[in-house]
Parts: structure tokens; C-alpha cells; sequence
């Protein structure tokens, strides 16, 4: 099934120079071997197009069921010259999150909501 | 040293402005011994330059006089001292400032105040001494900003804490030093940790990471169930409880609000990081892929197995240089066609810069209600309906007539734009910095830095 990312992820990001860094964080083992396969880097790139011009990288961390994701030339050069209103980027961990993936209904947060 | 003892420290501010009032449970109910207090982001400096300019006292971040007038008295019983980075771009105005502060007050404390990490005066001279000072990102020659580079600091790390510490002081003041380093600090003071323990300077500089943020490691700015993180009117700051072992539990004072779990602290863990296996500091280099974080129940969570690598050679140095001025303007729009009249509008402010040739480097666009915080991620469903949308136009230009006067483009359109407009606001030049990051061998910094001992 396809489902946003927020429903069975979240996120924090920040910035450091004109880098924006996002980490999604899955509830769970099962959730987060999906989100391996299907957040790649190249998809977070794609789906960020128009904000973030440059490369994305993307780290794994298995202890903590998390990816890492720098988004480089991510805003306007820098919050101290950018023209933004969320010129830190503080909501593009929001914005990945709304990124729509294909996920099997047996994960636990989406079989969570469907028993609601 | 006992080895079953657990040092406690709590977490200050985490930028200048923040709120110290629930430090004030972390010292009166959470048993900490240290608090440290992260006054400066990236672009702070930015705005303490703009301070200095106007007033070569200034250059520090000043909400460090209220807040230790108020929480210096309250820790002073029960021993508590502070590591603060207040002192921004000018340390030594800040200790004598606090000073001043204390002595009306009739405080007595011994305040430490460290220097030596700005190097903009030193610019020439290091590389004179062959460092290249080059853009860390780009590659790109300092020269091309060398003439309007505003400030450029070194980030410090743990040792002259320590040794500040050492030398007795109850309050640390220092300019720019690695966040996280404030809490490190007083661990390796108590623990006597050896400075090629790496392991465990790994671990201190997790706890140091997790603290610098304030609320964001308790459930603030929290981007998951945020509804589970319940009286955030009373937000707790975060504590951590660290062994010799340098196991660590981080936790908060009892009776606070916000949520400290599995979550909530590994969020904090990731951010802004770059490597997480390779995350750089100048004391170690931290991997993160081999803690264990336990949710222990109780708003408590154990951090371990930090794994560390020698320092790096070289000392990160972040500058900033003047990068031009900013104008910008806003006006509402209603339904019906709130989002159609708000792009019709910055459609007539474009022309009108077209043609009379305002000079500018960059304009920008955004519609707040429909895409001002996601650009161009955001989507268009409910475009056609919105109750209502704020158009908001900044531009960019090197020269500050310009910036200046943009404003005066909108105010017209209020009788002679599109319909049912109203509000908004509009806004003089503001300055803008252009970030420099850069390295430099670290001896070079390392020594020049002075502690000077005020007391009080």
C-alpha cells in the first residue's frame, strides 16, 4: 500500500551552513528496513527538488533504527543570507515526511490504524 | 575517585534567547552539579557582530547577566557551577560585565574567562603561516570575502574548561567552543578522564550533544507523537546522570514537564550531525553506530558504547562576511481566490522591478498558508480554497538603497491590487551574512588561548 512517511516515521532536521540534515527515525525493526529500501538517497533528492540543489547523502544507523540524510546547498547559502521563512530549515524534516512510499500493510503502525 | 559516584549535569540555555526558567527545577529539585549553557548557533556571531559595531562593550550574549543574577544565587547553596558560551565575540566584555552585575548584587564567585578563539584579527598571519582558509565546502579562496568577513572564530574544545575548572573557578565564560565541550568538560574535571581515553570522551560528548539543545532532547520540537509530550508549560530541561564508566542516564527534574524516551532522545542524538559514524570535535571523534540507547521507563534513558578516534589535526573555524541586504514586505489575501491574487500581485511587483530596473541579485517568493515552509515540496490540493494567504516577497541586493526601498513597492497595491487585501507588514534593510567554513592546524589557535581569573 502507499502511505506518507509520517505515519510510520518521524523526524528532526537542523542546519549547518547551507547543509539542511534530516533524521527519520522508525518505530520499529520491521518499519525500519523498509524505510532502507525505499527512502533512498536518490528519492529524497527527487523529492526535494527546487529546495535543495545539491547532492544528498545518506547515512544508516541500525542501532538506533534511524537515517541520517544531508541535503547539501539546501538553503539559499546559509540562514544568514537566505530569503526564507523557514530560513534554518527547521520544517524539511516535516516535508520528508510527507514524502508518500510503497510499505506493506503488515507494518505496525499501519496495521495500528487500520484496527481504529 | 569513588567509582559507584554519578556526576549530574543540566542543561542551560540552548541559544540566546532561550528560556532559563526550567533550569531552575534542574537545580532546585534535579540535583545537578554543573549546568551548561549553549548561547551560541552558527549564526549567532552574526548577530553579536551587529552589537559590537555599535558598541565595542557589546559582542557577548547578554541575557547571561538576568539569567545567572537569578540561578547563580540559587546554585551557589548547593554548589553548583556554570559553563556558558555567553561570551560570544567578546568574552572578556562579558566577564567584566558579569562582574559588574555581581558586585551590585554583593555575588561572590571566581569567573573564569577564556579567549583566544577568534582569529579574524589573525587572519593575515595564518595564512602568512601557510593555511589556506579555503571554503571547507567549495574549495573557494578566503580572499574572495578576506575584505568583509565580519567574524571568524575557532571552535575550542574541552581542555581550557577543564583547566578553568582546575584552577577553582565557579563560573566558565568563553567564547566560541564546541557546544557539546561544555558538558565534557566538567566530566573529564571530575572523572580525571585521560585525554586518549577516547571511548569515554565518546561517551561525554554524547551526553554533551544530547544536552546543548535544551528541550529538544525532553520532547520540545519533538517530530513524532508530539501530543504525548504533555506540560510543556512546565518543560523540564534535560539531565544526565554520568558514572565513572561514563555510562550515562538522561533524565529530567521530577514534576516538569515534557517526555524523555527512546524518541525523544534519539532525535536529539542525530541533530545536526553530518557522519554519524564520523562526527568531528576537538577532542574526539565520535562514532554513533555503536551506542545503545535503553527506554528504562520514567522519563529516564541509559546511553552507552560510544566508540571514539583521536582529534582531528585541525581546529573547524566558521567566519562570516557581509553578503548584502535583504528587503521584504508581506500583505493577506481572502477567500475567494486568496492563493490566484496573492501571485497576480507578486506578478505586478516583478514587472514593475523589470522595468524600472531595480538592481537585485535574487527575489524571493513565497505564499504563506500554501508553500512558505515546504517551497517547492509542497503540494497544491487545497490551493484553489484556502481561507486566506500571506504573499511574502524578499529580495536580495548588495546595495542597501535597494533593499531599502523595496517596501515602498507594496503599500499602493492596498487601494489598487486585487481585492479583499489587508495587513501584512513590511521591513527595512536587514544585513546579511555569508557563512565561511574553514579549518586551521589547531596549534595555531590552541596557543594563544588565555584563562583569565576574575573574582568577585
Amino acid at each position: 500500500m502507499k502511505t506518507r512517511l509520517n505515519r510510520i516515521a518521524h523526524a528532526r532536521s537542523g542546519d549547518k551552513g547551507d547543509r539542511a540534515d534530516i533524521g527519520l527515525f522508525a518505530y520499529d525493526a520491521q518499519t525500519y528496513d523498509v524505510l532502507k529500501r525505499e527512502v533512498t538517497a536518490e528519492r529524497v533528492a527527487a523529492h526535494f527538488r527546487g529546495v535543495a540543489t545539491g547532492k544528498v547523502e545518506r547515512y544508516e544507523l541500525d542501532n538506533i533504527w534511524a537515517l541520517k540524510f544531508v541535503l547539501n546547498a539546501a538553503l539559499q547559502g546559509g540562514g544568514s543570507r537566505s530569503l526564507r521563512i523557514d530560513n534554518l530549515g527547521k520544517t524539511m524534516g516535516a516535508a520528508l515526511l510527507r514524502m508518500e512510499i510503497e510499505a506493506p500493510d503488515s507494518l505496525p503502525r499501519l496495521g495500528a490504524e487500520k484496527r481504529r | 575517585m569513588n567509582a559507584q559516584r554519578t556526576v549530574r549535569i543540566g542543561s542551560g540555555l540552548g541559544f540566546y534567547g532561550d528560556s532559563w526558567q526550567p533550569v531552575r527545577a534542574s537545580i532546585e529539585r534535579g540535583g545537578v552539579q554543573y549546568i551548561g549553557s549553549d548561547h551560541l548557533a552558527e549564526l549567532t556571531l552574526a548577530i553579536l557582530q551587529k552589537d559590537r559595531s555599535r558598541d565595542a562593550s557589546l559582542g557577548y550574549a547578554r541575557d547571561v547577566l538576568p539569567m545567572l543574577a537569578e540561578l547563580y544565587p540559587l546554585g551557589r547553596e548547593r554548589g553548583v557551577k556554570f559553563l556558558l558560551n555567553a561570551g560570544g565575540l567578546n568574552p572578556r566584555g562579558a566577564g567584566a560585565a558579569l562582574a559588574e552585575s555581581f558586585r551590585k548584587q554583593n555575588l561572590h564567585a571566581k569567573i573564569a574567562v577564556i579567549t583566544g578563539d577568534s582569529v579574524l584579527e589573525r587572519v593575515d598571519e595564518i595564512v602568512a603561516a601557510g593555511e589556506s582558509l579555503a571554503h571547507l565546502d567549495t574549495g573557494a579562496s578566503i580572499a574572495a570575502v578576506r575584505e568583509r568577513l565580519v567574524f571568524a572564530s575557532a571552535y575550542l574544545g574541552a581542555r581550557p574548561m577543564v583547566e578553568a575548572l582546575r584552577q577553582g573557578a565557579d563560573i566558565v565564560l568563553t567564547g566560541r567552543v564546541a557546544d557539546a565541550a561544555l558538558f565534557l568538560a566538567p566530566l573529564v574535571h571530575e572523572f580525571c578522564w585521560s585525554w586518549d581515553d577516547y571511548d569515554k570522551l565518546a561517551q561525554g560528548l554524547t551526553v554533551g550533544h544530547l544536552l546543548e539543545c535544551s528541550g529538544q532532547a525532553t520532547g520540545g520540537n519533538f517530530g513524532g507523537d508530539w501530543q504525548k509530550v504533555t506540560d510543556i508549560a512546565h518543560m523540564g530541561y534535560p539531565i544526565a546522570e554520568v558514572g565513572a564508566d561514563a555510562t550515562a542516564v538522561i533524565t529530567k527534574a521530577p514534576g516538569t514537564g515534557g517526555l524523555v524516551s527512546f524518541d525523544t532522545v534519539r532525535q536529539q542524538l542525530l541533530y545536526e550531525v553530518h557522519d554519524p559514524r564520523n562526527y568531528f570535535s576537538p577532542d574526539v571523534v565520535l562514532d554513533m553506530s555503536t551506542l545503545k540507547l535503553t527506554d528504562l521507563g520514567g522519563d529516564r534513558v541509559e546511553v552507552k558504547g560510544a566508540t571514539g578516534k583521536p582529534r582531528p589535526a585541525t581546529l573547524k573555524v566558521v567566519g562570516g562576511y557581509h553578503d548584502g541586504y535583504m528587503g521584504e514586505a508581506s500583505l493577506a489575501y481572502s477567500w475567494p481566490d486568496a492563493l490566484k491574487k496573492a501571485r497576480a500581485t507578486a506578478d505586478i511587483i516583478c514587472t514593475q522591478l523589470q522595468e524600472r530596473k531595480v538592481a537585485h541579485d535574487e527575489l524571493h517568493v513565497e505564499y504563506i498558508g500554501h508553500n512558505a515552509l515546504f517551497g517547492a515540496v509542497a503540494e497544491d490540493d487545497d490551493a484553489e480554497d484556502l481561507n486566506e494567504v500571506f504573499l511574502r516577497m524578499a529580495i536580495r541586493s548588495r546595495d542597501k538603497k535597494v533593499a531599502e526601498g523595496f517596501r515602498r513597492m507594496f503599500p499602493w497595491l492596498a487601494l489598487s491590487g486585487p481585492p479583499f487585501v489587508t495587513g501584512g507588514g513590511i521591513q527595512g534593510a536587514t544585513e546579511l551574512i555569508g557563512i565561511w567554513p574553514t579549518l586551521v592546524t589547531r596549534e595555531l589557535v590552541e596557543s594563544r588561548v588565555t584563562i583569565d581569573m576574575i573574582e568577585v
